[in-house]
């Protein structure tokens, strides 16, 4: 995604925003998972999203790299569309090839981790710059050391995921995501997997991630995180953005009961 | 447990010298010592006997006629591995497309080539020129491109590869699929979050783990086909089975000449076993480390007689 292909000023949209999403809808057969779904994540910015289970938080993340299509509404990653290719007033679908260009530019955490099991630590971290962006193994190697050692495990470069604990495989999973050298990251989850006492090593990375500048869109049930690094925080449920604003504003001063009935209940 | 409590200072055990007396198995070896029994009477037979005539067993054992026949066999096996793994990946990959136009076709297929015997089919291809006389391109404006009667391109060995490989396909379909639908759901998107093209995908991360259930049944497959391969003697092909029926149709030895013929396909079969063992080894070897010795790994498997969880 070069500059002359972003679509910022078409949309009268601040050229800074990375994430723009309006009026997301998005529906399996009868039910309706997003009813209208508004986000805008200014570059260099962090959101977290909050809500039940089942408020479709999940899937609206899933929509923003397109893994999952929308039925509905103005979706950019950096003026662009993802699953798009726009031409005068026409939206063309992209094959899925074109779609997988686009998308390395967006990294994304998932609850289950999702490492490559049959390639070590080291290996999940070059393959993607190696194979997609042909960078040479020697770059690929030395960059992706620097990564390991930022989440605290250039030791384990030789490990396999299975061998690591899962707050370890989710720090890995986060510098695998991070030697694409993503212009957003997407989280779902990521510590929901995980044990008690392992969550916090993770959430550490994160925040090291949030102040180093990076545009992250955060799923998650950590509404102590949330509060500390979050630029904003967006409460979702049923479908539909109920609250959104300054975390702590929303944490310690709900105006919807809805709100108020969840943080109740997690807090 | 109450006996600590109770007891007697002097009579309190010392649970360090305790000696633990395993359970016996007396009917396991009454069960060991009748088989040995029986393979000890089927043993004297096989020497005994002269009907065995096992010096005319070692005459042939390294025949000319034998050893090419081993070789066509082997041949055969191989060339329709081959084509059966290319077909039965495309055939599977068909199958677990969302289009129905791809997937419905390539269930038939596996249905009409898995669900009829090799033998009839190997038959039927031999005999199409009953029903095609001959191949030709014809384009319009422009005539016949090339013809070529059926006869010369079905031959035999022709025969027994294409039908062969058609009946193996069926099967490799349906084990390519269920190794591809193993895989979690999650690595191929997590595949398509690092920007990797859906071929890329496949080939880089969904292939090498479905391998891991793809290479098992594979083998004994491949096993299996080597000793179907023996059906192609009834249309003529010069494998084992048939180099051996034509020798004893000519000189009436035929159970020795069938033992070598035993020999030989227990022998490649066996081949077979230890190159599956390090195949499976490769493709699973983030789940051990250094892994079992192979003569211990095949000590264990065939001598698995000690007490449950000792091969653990």
């Amino acid at each position: 995604m070069n500059a002359s292909a972003g679509h910022h000023a078409r949309f009268g949209i601040d050229p800074t925003t990375m994430v723009y999403a309006s009026g997301i809808r998005k529906s399996y057969g009868n039910l309706d998972v997003l009813k209208g779904v508004d986000l805008v994540v200014p570059t260099g910015s962090v959101a977290c999203i909050i809500g039940p289970s089942g408020s479709g938080k999940s899937t609206f993340l899933r929509c923003i790299n397109h893994l999952e299509e929308i039925n509905g509404g103005l979706m950019l990653v950096d003026g662009d569309f993802v699953g798009y290719r726009l031409e005068r007033d026409r939206l063309y679908e992209l094959p899925p090839a074109a779609i997988c260009e686009r998308r390395a530019d967006i990294g994304m955490v998932f609850q289950q981790f999702n490492l490559f099991p049959h390639m070590t630590v080291l290996e999940n971290l070059v393959e993607a710059p190696v194979r997609v962006r042909g960078e040479p193994v020697k770059d690929a190697t030395a960059r992706a050391l620097v990564l390991l050692e930022r989440v605290g495990l250039a030791e384990k470069r030789a490990a396999y995921p299975r061998q690591l604990s899962g707050g370890q495989q989710q720090r890995v999973a986060i510098a695998r995501a991070l030697a694409m050298n993503p212009k957003v990251l997407l989280f779902d989850e990521p510590t929901s997997a995980l044990d008690p006492e392992l969550v916090g090593e993770v959430l550490e990375v994160m925040k090291d991630l949030a102040l180093g500048g990076i545009t992250m869109v955060v799923v998650t049930h950590e509404i102590g995180f949330a509060r500390e690094v979050a630029d904003q925080l967006v409460f979702m449920d049923g479908g539909v953005v109920v609250e959104a604003g300054d975390p702590v504003e929303i944490t310690t001063n709900p105006r919807s009961p809805r709100t108020r009935e969840f943080l109740a209940r997690v807090l | 447990m109450n006996k600590h409590f109770s007891g007697s200072s002097s009579a309190r055990l010392d649970p360090t010298a305790l000696t633990v007396v395993p359970l016996r198995h007396p009917g396991r070896w009454i069960a060991v010592a009748l088989v040995i029994v029986v393979v000890a009477l089927m043993a004297r037979s096989a020497v005994s006997n002269p009907e065995f005539q096992w010096p005319v067993v070692a005459r042939y054992l390294f025949n000319p006629l034998i050893l090419k026949g081993v070789g066509q066999t082997i041949i055969i096996t191989v060339i329709v591995m081959i084509f059966a793994t290319i077909g039965g990946t495309i055939a599977a990959l068909m199958m677990l497309s969302p289009s129905k136009l791809l997937s419905i076709p390539a269930a038939v297929f596996v249905w009409l080539f898995r669900g009829t015997p090799a033998l009839v089919q190997l038959i039927l291809w031999y005999n199409l020129s009953l029903v095609l006389r001959e191949f030709s391109l014809w384009l319009p404006g422009y005539g016949t491109v090339f013809s070529v009667a059926t006869n010369d391109v079905m031959t035999p060995f022709v025969s027994a590869i294409v039908a062969l490989s058609l009946h193996e396909a069926g099967y490799m379909a349906e084990i390519v699929r269920s190794g591809l639908k193993s895989v979690n759901r999650g690595q191929s998107e997590a595949a398509a979050c690092l920007g990797m093209k859906p071929t890329l995908s496949l080939k880089r991360i969904v292939l090498p783990q479905a391998m891991r259930m793809i290479i098992p049944p594979t083998g004994n497959e491949t096993i299996n086909l080597l000793k179907t391969t023996s059906l192609v003697s009834i249309i003529a092909v010069g494998d084992l089975l048939y180099s051996a029926q034509a020798i004893y149709a000519r000189t009436f030895e035929t159970v020795p000449l069938l033992i070598v013929v035993t020999f030989w396909y227990l022998l490649v079969v066996s081949i077979m076993s230890v190159g599956q063992y390090f195949l499976e080894r490769h493709y699973s070897r983030d789940e051990q480390r250094g892994g079992p010795p192979f003569a211990g790994a095949l000590f264990k498997t065939v001598f698995r007689f000690g007490r449950k969880g000792d091969s653990a």
